[in-house]
C-alpha cells in the first residue's frame, strides 16, 4: 500500500466522487426542473415511473442512451463527435476545486478559482465546434450567438469574481469562505453585492440559461447549436448544462454567500442548501420569462455590466490598499 | 472525401434557388420553415441573412393547400358547411358565419332573433379562444414557456362550454342555413354566465404578470412598425389593421346581425408596431365579454332555426351575394355564385391572415432574426386559412 502515494489516492477518490455527483446531480436536476415547471404552469409535471415521478429522468436518461446516434450528411466527423465530449468532459474538472466543506475538497490548491474560469472557457469551443461542425445553418447561428455571449460575459463574471478574491487575498476557494462568518451579515454578499449582482446576471448568461438562452433559442433557430445532435450526444450537452448551472451556483455560495459557513447544521449541508436554492431561482427564472432579444444582451454587457464591474473593482482595489496602509 | 460529392441536391429547390441568384455575395439564404417551431404549421419563409440581419424574406405558401374553394363546386350548401370549419381551426365560427350568411343573403333567407343572437354570443366564445391560442402561442415564440398554460386553461372553458352546443371543441360546424343547430342548454347558459366573471378576473393577472414584464416590452415595441398606407394597400385588416390606427371593424362598418343593437367598443392603437396589435387583441378579449353579457340579457325565445330550413339537397336560387364578418385575424369573406343548380357554381373564399401576412415581407426587411419571428407572431397567422 505504501508504493501508491496517499495524494494519487486522494485524487482518484475525488475524481471518483466528482463524476458519480454530477451524473446523480443531472438527474435530480432533471426531475426538479421538470417538477418545478410543472407546478409552476400548474400541471402536475412527471408523476407516472416511481413515487412522484422521480424515476423519470433514469426512463429519459436510457431512452437517450438507446437512440441511433444520427449525423448528417456534410457534417465534419471527428469534429462533430467531439464537440459534446468537450462541452462535458472541461465540467468535471471544475468541480474538484469547490469546497463542500472544511477540508472537504477533491482538490486543495492554491488557483482554484483560476482553474473553474479557465476550464468554463472552454464550454464556447464545443458550441462553436458543435454548430460549425454540423453543416446546419441554424447550428452555426447558434454557434455564432454562443460565442460572441460567453466571451462577452466572462468578463464581468472574471471582474466581479476577482473583486471578491481582492478582498480575501486569495484564489483558493476555501481561503475565500475561511474568510466570511457564521451569518448572513458576515458574508461576502454584504461588502460585494454589487459584485454579487454582476455574478448572477453574468451567470445566467454563461450557462446559457433562460432568458438568455439565445444560442438554442428554439423558437428561432429550432435547437440553435445542438439541432443535430440526437441521443447522448443531446445528452451530453444536457448533462453539460446542469452541472455547469451547479458550478456556478457553487462558486456563488463559496464567494459570496459563506460556502459552508451556517448556524447549528453541519457545514456540508449548509452548503447543499444554499446552492439548491439559488439553483431554484435560476429553474425560477427559465419559467417565468421571456427570451431577450440578442442585441439587447449584449447591450446589457457591454453598457452596464462591464463598466459597472470594472469600477467596482477598482474601487474595491483602493479600499483594499486603503485597509492595508491603515 | 467521398462522403462531400453527393450533396447537391442539398442546394435548396428552385425557391431557395431563386433567391440565392439574386443574393448579395456571402450572404445566408435561410429557410424557415415549413417545419419550423414559430411558423405555426406549415408556412415557409425564405430569408436571405447578412449575419442576424434579414436583407429579404419572402413567404412561400401553399403547402397546406386543401382546395377548399374547389371542394365548394362539388358538394351542395348544407354540405360545404364542415369544410369552413376547419379553414381556420382558431376562429371556426366565423368562418362558418361567413359562409351561411352569403348563402342566406344570396337566397333571401331570414334568421330567427334567437338565432342571431345565439350566433353572437358563441363567434364571440370562440374569438376569445382564438386570441387566447394567439397569446399562448406568441408568448412561447418570445420565449415565455409559461403563459401557454395559463392560456390553454382558459381557452379549455371556452371550449367545454362550445362543446354543448356544438357537439366538437375545436372544428366546429354548428351554424346551419337559416340559423344554428342546437339551442343553448341551461347548463351552457349558465356555464357562459359563470365564464364571464372569471375570465374578466383573469385578464388583469395577466396585464400584471406578462405584458408589463419589461424583457417582453422590449421585444415587442417598435418592431414591425406597419404604416396605415401600408395596411390600406395589402388590404390588412383585423387586429393588424387596428393595431396600425385604423379603425375599421366589419361588426360596426359593416353592420350585420344584432351587432348593431349591442353596446361594445372598437380598440385600436397609434403604436403601429407588435405591441399595438398586443395591445388591441387583449382589448377585444375584454369588449368580447361585453357583447356576450349584454346577448344573454337581450336574447329573446323563440325559434333557433328558420320554418321549413333547408335540406342538404336544396339548390340555392340563381344569384350571387358576398358576405363578411369580423373574425379574430380581421375580414373573413365568403363570395358565393350560384346558377340555380345542384352545387355552388363558385365560392370566393377571403381570408384575413392571406392580407396579414403579405404585410411580412415588407415589414421584416432590415430587422434581426429574432425581430422577425415577432412580427411573424404579431400577424396572428393560422396556415390553413391562408392556403385554403
Amino acid at each position: 500500500m505504501n508504493a501508491i502515494p496517499a495524494e494519487l489516492l486522494h485524487i482518484v477518490i475525488g475524481l471518483v466522487a466528482v463524476a458519480a455527483s454530477v451524473g446523480l446531480i443531472g438527474l435530480v436536476m432533471v426531475w426538479v426542473e421538470r417538477k418545478v415547471a410543472g407546478h409552476i404552469q400548474r400541471r402536475p409535471g412527471p408523476f407516472e415511473v416511481g413515487p412522484s415521478g422521480v424515476l423519470q429522468p433514469l426512463c429519459d436518461a436510457l431512452k437517450l442512451v438507446g437512440k441511433q446516434l444520427f449525423m448528417p450528411l456534410g457534417a465534419d466527423p471527428i469534429l462533430f463527435w467531439l464537440a459534446p465530449v468537450l462541452a462535458f468532459l472541461p465540467v468535471l474538472l471544475l468541480f474538484l476545486p469547490l469546497p463542500v466543506g472544511d477540508g472537504l475538497q477533491a482538490l486543495d490548491i492554491n488557483l482554484g478559482l483560476l482553474l473553474i474560469l479557465a476550464f468554463s472557457g472552454l464550454a464556447v469551443l464545443s458550441v462553436l465546434l458543435a454548430g460549425w461542425a454540423s453543416n446546419n445553418k441554424y447550428g452555426l447561428l447558434g454557434a455564432a450567438r454562443g460565442v460572441a455571449q460567453s466571451v462577452a460575459y466572462e468578463i464581468p463574471l472574471l471582474l466581479s469574481v476577482l473583486s471578491v478574491s481582492f478582498v480575501a487575498g486569495s484564489l483558493n476557494l476555501a481561503t475565500v469562505v475561511e474568510g466570511q462568518g457564521t451569518w448572513p451579515w458576515n458574508w461576502n454578499i454584504m461588502t460585494q453585492p454589487l459584485a454579487f449582482l454582476i455574478y448572477s446576471v453574468s451567470a445566467f448568461g454563461e450557462t446559457n440559461r433562460a432568458p438568455f438562452d439565445l444560442p438554442e433559442a428554439e423558437s428561432e433557430l429550432t435547437a440553435g447549436f445542438h439541432t443535430e445532435y440526437s441521443g447522448m450526444g443531446f445528452g451530453l450537452f444536457f448533462l453539460a448544462e446542469y452541472a455547469n448551472m451547479v458550478v456556478v451556483c457553487a462558486v456563488a455560495t463559496a464567494l459570496f454567500l459563506g460556502g459552508w459557513h451556517g448556524p447549528v447544521l453541519p457545514g456540508p449541508v449548509w452548503f447543499v442548501l444554499k446552492v439548491s436554492a439559488l439553483m431554484l431561482l435560476m429553474v425560477f427564472a427559465r419559467w417565468t420569462f421571456p427570451r431577450v432579444r440578442f442585441d439587447q444582451l449584449l447591450n446589457i454587457n457591454w453598457k452596464w455590466l462591464l463598466p459597472l464591474a470594472v469600477a467596482n473593482l477598482l474601487l474595491t482595489a483602493f479600499f483594499v490598499k486603503l485597509a492595508q496602509f491603515a | 472525401m467521398t462522403r462531400y460529392q453527393n450533396i447537391d441536391h442539398l442546394a435548396g429547390d428552385f425557391y431557395t434557388q431563386n433567391f440565392a441568384q439574386t443574393a448579395a455575395e456571402g450572404n445566408l439564404i435561410l429557410n424557415l420553415g415549413p417545419q419550423h417551431p414559430s411558423t405555426h404549421g406549415v408556412l415557409r419563409v425564405v430569408v436571405e441573412l447578412d449575419g442576424e440581419y434579414i436583407m429579404r424574406a419572402e413567404p412561400i405558401l401553399g403547402y397546406l393547400h386543401r382546395m377548399h374553394e374547389k371542394m365548394a363546386e362539388v358538394k351542395t350548401a348544407a354540405q360545404f358547411i364542415p369544410n369552413m370549419g376547419r379553414v381556420d381551426y382558431g376562429h371556426a365560427l366565423g368562418w362558418n358565419w361567413a359562409f351561411v350568411g352569403a348563402v342566406e343573403k344570396a337566397a333571401g333567407i331570414e334568421v330567427p332573433e334567437r338565432a342571431e343572437y345565439v350566433r353572437v354570443i358563441t363567434c364571440e366564445l370562440n374569438r376569445i379562444a382564438s386570441h387566447l391560442l394567439w397569446w399562448g402561442a406568441y408568448l412561447l415564440d418570445l420565449g415565455a414557456f409559461t403563459p401557454i398554460m395559463y392560456a390553454f386553461d382558459d381557452r379549455e372553458k371556452v371550449l367545454d362550454i362550445l362543446q354543448d352546443p356544438t357537439g366538437s371543441r375545436l372544428t366546429y360546424s354548428y351554424y346551419r342555413i337559416g340559423g344554428v343547430a342546437k339551442d343553448l342548454s341551461q347548463d351552457c347558459l349558465d356555464s357562459i354566465r359563470a365564464f364571464i366573471p372569471w375570465f374578466r378576473s383573469r385578464l388583469p393577472m395577466y396585464k400584471d404578470l406578462v405584458t408589463d414584464n419589461i424583457i417582453l416590452r422590449k421585444r415587442i415595441e417598435d418592431i414591425g412598425v406597419i404604416e396605415k398606407d401600408a395596411c390600406r394597400r395589402f388590404g390588412a385588416t383585423g387586429p393588424v389593421a387596428r393595431g396600425s390606427g385604423i379603425n375599421y371593424d366589419v361588426r360596426r362598418n359593416e353592420p350585420y346581425s344584432v351587432y348593431p343593437k349591442l353596446d361594445f367598443e372598437i380598440p385600436t392603437s397609434e403604436r403601429k408596431c407588435a405591441r399595438g396589435r398586443y395591445d388591441v387583441r387583449m382589448a377585444e378579449m375584454e369588449q368580447c365579454l361585453r357583447i356576450i353579457e349584454q346577448a344573454l340579457e337581450m336574447m329573446p325565445e323563440g325559434d333557433i332555426l328558420v320554418k321549413g330550413a333547408p335540406k342538404p339537397s336544396w339548390k340555392v336560387p340563381a344569384g350571387e351575394a358576398y358576405f363578411a364578418v369580423e373574425g379574430a385575424r380581421g375580414k373573413i369573406g365568403a363570395y358565393v355564385v350560384s346558377d340555380g343548380g345542384k352545387n355552388i357554381y363558385r365560392t370566393k373564399l377571403r381570408a384575413p391572415g392571406f392580407c396579414n401576412l403579405s404585410l411580412f415581407a415588407e415589414v421584416s426587411r432590415g430587422t434581426i432574426l429574432a425581430d422577425a419571428v415577432a412580427i411573424l407572431g404579431s400577424l396572428d397567422l393560422i396556415i390553413p386559412e391562408i392556403d385554403r
